[in-house]
């Protein structure tokens, strides 16, 4: 099939950047969309055209480093998709998509596509984990842990910190990422020690990092690849309020 | 000439690490401050090293050429990790997992090392299960366990089909808490092109930044790879697209001796190839396995749907063949046996490239929630991919070039062959033999960065306590810097009209045919002309587009492509000088009359360890005698 491609053009961080628009033939439905992507820079490098940098790496949908808006929505049309995973034959021929980076001031554009999502780590640095040095763990069975907690943490531990969440929200808010981590590791006893001064610090570093605030809107949950519940923003809050009073 | 000592410990086999521990070299932690270690590489390995060595004090600098450490390909890994906990009480134990692991690596792997391997794994789980991994549990809160390949106890601990990356994440947050502790520093978007050797030892690396193009020297006491496998080199694999053998080479050419390269395995269950485009394939963890039935048509070419095909039509042919294991045969023969099939007409789908998986007898038996609890985001991964829901219909599965059981050699302390240049995880080449079998990996790279290596690092960096910071201001870092901007300026400047994934791609092609589930000595010996008319060509005619100094794909895939054949032509070398099958090395001069691997222990019992003599030279070929001091080597058998 053929397709236009309108796709934003950034040289680097400093650069104002643009739309540019590509006429592109020969796309196969059974394409993914980033083996599209591969296709159009392919014929950009042999035109002596610059190619657009767009990051991946796994692409099977699990190390979280692709993520394009596409058609003004996160990760395209598709429901439960990175964008690696997403499939061309879910656009018609002759159709016009527009791609983007992730657009959030938390996310500054590195180059075309390529964003610096480097404030994720920041956050899970200042907190998101259980401090155990190698070597200190007792026997993993001598805390036995109900079934059904160890799958909630776990449907929580299946963040893949693609920004998602952060580039679909309004607010540009980090609070899906952030709850779902947060969740993971206080639905777990090994967890709970440390659970009032990882949410504060968590909380207080997203503030600091000028991720927005939550105001309920739900397009995080609706646009995540992995459907992380909303649920764990509330799990979050509750030990927010938890540790603030305790 | 170097002459290869693994530095076994002495004595009985489960006493060997033991020992060690108990008479190596210790740096008091007020020296520890004073040493820095360079660790390239993040995932499971790379992670767990790095935040152990920073626990205890080290100060360490880490390289990742993704955004973060997180994207490291362990996470990835689906299927699980193995452990001798015993907790299903089916007879386990430390000596079965390492005989396990000997028997199905095919008797190419070395004794102490596998020992080892298996003797650390309970601490393993003990580890990530503190560190807050959601291990499957039962409904009465202990942990479960499901069975793997090539084995016949169930060992294996899982968090559904994301095993690797609930443990990858647990030690990348290990490690982002020494980042904020200020024991690690961290490189990311950073490229190393080339390891700095003075006066014999390793000292530094040159890095690229990936984003700025600036080329970057760093230096420290000891530099640790723990870079992962090559299996990228065929192009489709299950590896991530950017997955590479850079550092290996590297390191290689720099006096580190690589070993056994030609032994990689293919996994049996991949989503096939659909079309040629493609630029990865999927993998389906082997855990299916456990559950789904391997079956091709009876009747050569047989077009019917799947499901259209009457029971005592289908041919269960890894049951047929192999009774005692049946669907749970190691990886290498799964490969081999669903290739052979194809091969022989009887493969599914419109490239007859495949076979069904079938998970009908277990949802008729088991109830579809019992699957579906097992395997959901297996099959939702499955139906994404494939538009087919393998609820409904079998899925269809072809081996792809997955992991590479070879790399760097390394001694009991996991050092290379350059002094204070260590291999970790997947890097090195030592646990696995011939063929690795289902949830070892996991097992193994964390064994090494939580466990093995912040031990044996210590006996090195003893004797490192008097040496003051290394300076980077020297002729071998400036050496190192100068060859570095060479080769990327060269690449530049050849200005042909063939981009490097169009060679990468031919590059796969050439090896997948001639040095792929099968070999042979005219197969290979046309591969390595091949690859060499392909390599003169791609340095003649590779065009890139971009600069140095900004953010070029083109210019780290071409690089990464230029390492590539250098690679190639050394697993091609390895594998034409091995005259004899052992696990996912079949050449097919040395099959049994069933057609299985016929092994030489009288001329091959030994791990192939290349030299590099230089540009126009061939490697030179170092052998480590295997010796079996307790177990005997015996026909694999799995019938």
């Amino acid at each position: 099939m053929n397709i236009t491609l309108k796709i934003w053009r950034q040289k680097n961080k400093q650069d104002k950047g643009k739309f540019v628009t590509y006429k592109l033939d020969g796309v196969s439905t059974e394409m993914t969309f980033l083996e599209m992507l591969d296709y159009l820079n392919e014929k950009l490098i042999k035109e002596d055209a610059d190619p657009v940098a767009f990051d991946s790496d796994c692409r099977e949908g699990i190390c979280g480093m692709c993520g394009l808006y596409i058609n003004g929505r996160p990760n395209g049309p598709e429901k439960g998709v990175t964008t690696c995973q997403l499939s061309m034959s879910v656009f018609k021929d002759g159709k016009k998509i527009t791609v983007e980076p992730w657009r959030s001031k938390a996310f500054p554009v590195i180059k075309d596509l390529v964003v610096d999502r480097s404030t994720f780590d920041k956050l899970i640095q200042v907190g998101g984990y259980i401090s155990a040095n190698t070597g200190a763990a007792p026997e993993a069975n001598s805390i036995p842990i109900k079934k059904e907690d160890v799958d909630r943490a776990f449907d929580s531990g299946i963040c893949i910190g693609c920004g998602t969440c952060v580039a679909a929200c309004k607010n540009a808010s980090a609070m899906l990422f952030v709850s779902a981590k947060i969740s993971q590791l206080s639905l777990l006893p090994q967890g709970r020690v440390e659970a009032k001064e990882r949410v504060q610090a968590m909380v207080l570093k997203m503030d600091e990092l000028g991720f927005g605030n939550c105001t309920n809107t739900g397009a995080c949950e609706a646009e995540c690849p992995k459907e992380i519940s909303l649920s764990n923003i509330a799990r979050m809050n509750r030990e927010f309020y938890k540790a603030k009073i305790s | 000439m170097t002459k290869l000592d693994a530095k076994i410990p002495e004595g009985p086999l489960a006493e060997k690490w033991t020992k060690y521990e108990a008479s190596v070299n210790l740096v008091n932690p007020a020296n520890k401050k004073n040493l820095d270690i360079i660790v390239v590489g993040a995932g499971a390995a790379g992670a767990s090293a790095a935040a152990s060595l920073a626990e205890l004090g080290y100060n360490v600098k880490v390289y990742v050429f993704q955004d973060s450490s997180r994207r490291a390909h362990s996470i990835a890994s689906q299927g699980g990790i193995n452990a001798t906990k015993n907790y299903k009480n089916d007879a386990d134990s430390d000596y079965r997992l390492f005989y396990d692991m000997i028997k199905g690596g095919d008797f190419r792997a070395r004794e102490a090392n596998v020992y080892r391997a298996a003797e650390i794994s309970n601490n393993i789980i003990d580890q990530f299960v503190a560190q807050g991994v959601p291990f499957a549990r039962e409904y009465s809160g202990y942990l479960a366990n499901r069975s793997f390949g090539g084995v016949q106890v169930s060992r294996t601990f899982y968090a559904q089909g994301q095993t690797g990356q609930q443990c990858t994440l647990a030690a990348y947050q290990a490690l982002s808490r020494q980042i904020h502790a200020g024991k690690v520093e961290m490189f990311s978007r950073r490229d190393m092109l080339d390891l700095v050797v003075i006066d014999g030892k390793a000292r530094g690396i040159i890095t690229r930044n990936l984003i700025t193009g600036e080329i970057e020297r760093h230096s420290a006491h000891a530099v640790v790879l723990a870079t992962g496998g090559f299996g990228t080199i065929y192009y489709l694999s299950t590896l991530a697209i950017n997955s590479n053998g850079s550092a290996a080479l590297a390191a290689y050419k720099k006096g580190a001796f690589l070993a056994n390269p030609s032994l990689a395995q293919i996994h049996p269950t991949c989503i096939p190839v659909l079309n040629d485009y493609q630029s990865k394939l999927t993998l389906m963890s082997e855990s299916l396995r456990n559950d789904g039935r391997v079956w091709v048509p009876k009747e050569k070419g047989d077009k019917r749907p799947a499901n259209e095909i009457p029971e005592e039509e289908r041919d269960y042919y890894l049951e047929r063949k192999y009774p005692a294991f049946g669907n749970l045969v190691p990886r290498d023969v799964a490969s081999r046996a669903a290739k052979e099939r194809c091969d022989a007409g009887y493969g599914v789908g419109d490239t007859g490239l495949a076979v069904y998986l079938d998970f009908k007898d277990a949802i008729k038996n088991q109830g579809y929630d019992t699957i579906k609890a097992k395997y959901g985001t297996l099959f939702g991964l499955y139906l994404k991919v494939t538009g087919i829901n393998p609820y409904e219909e079998p899925m269809r599965i072809y081996p792809a070039s997955h992991y590479t059981m070879g790399g760097l050699w390394v001694d009991y302390n996991l050092m290379t062959t350059i002094a204070g240049l260590y291999a970790i995880g997947e890097a090195n080449f030592s646990d696995h033999g011939a063929n690795r079998l289902g949830a070892s990996s996991l097992m193994q790279c964390s064994g090494d960065g939580y466990f093995i290596l912040p031990v044996t690092i210590g006996d090195y960096l003893a004797d490192q306590i008097k040496v003051p910071k290394i300076s980077t201001d020297t002729p071998e870092f400036e050496k190192a810097e100068k060859a570095v901007k060479e080769k990327l300026n060269k690449l530049l400047s050849v200005k042909g009209t063939q981009t490097p994934t169009s060679f990468h791609k031919r590059l796969g092609h050439i090896l997948w045919t001639y040095s792929g589930m099968k070999r042979n000595e005219k197969g290979l010996k046309k591969a390595l002309k091949l690859v060499n008319e392909l390599k003169e060509e791609f340095w003649k005619d590779v065009k890139l587009s971009g600069g140095l100094n900004e953010l070029n794909h083109e210019l780290e895939k071409a690089g990464r492509v230029a390492d590539f054949f250098e690679l190639a032509s050394l697993i091609i070398t390895d594998a034409l000088n091995r005259k004899e099958s052992c696990g996912a090395h079949f050449r097919e001069e040395y099959q049994t009359e069933e057609g299985e691997a016929e092994r030489d222990d009288k001329n091959y019992s030994y791990v192939a360890a290349w030299e590099y003599t230089g540009e126009m030279s061939n490697p030179k070929l170092h052998k480590e005698e295997l010796v079996f001091e307790f177990v005997k080597p015996t026909k694999r058998s799995y019938k």
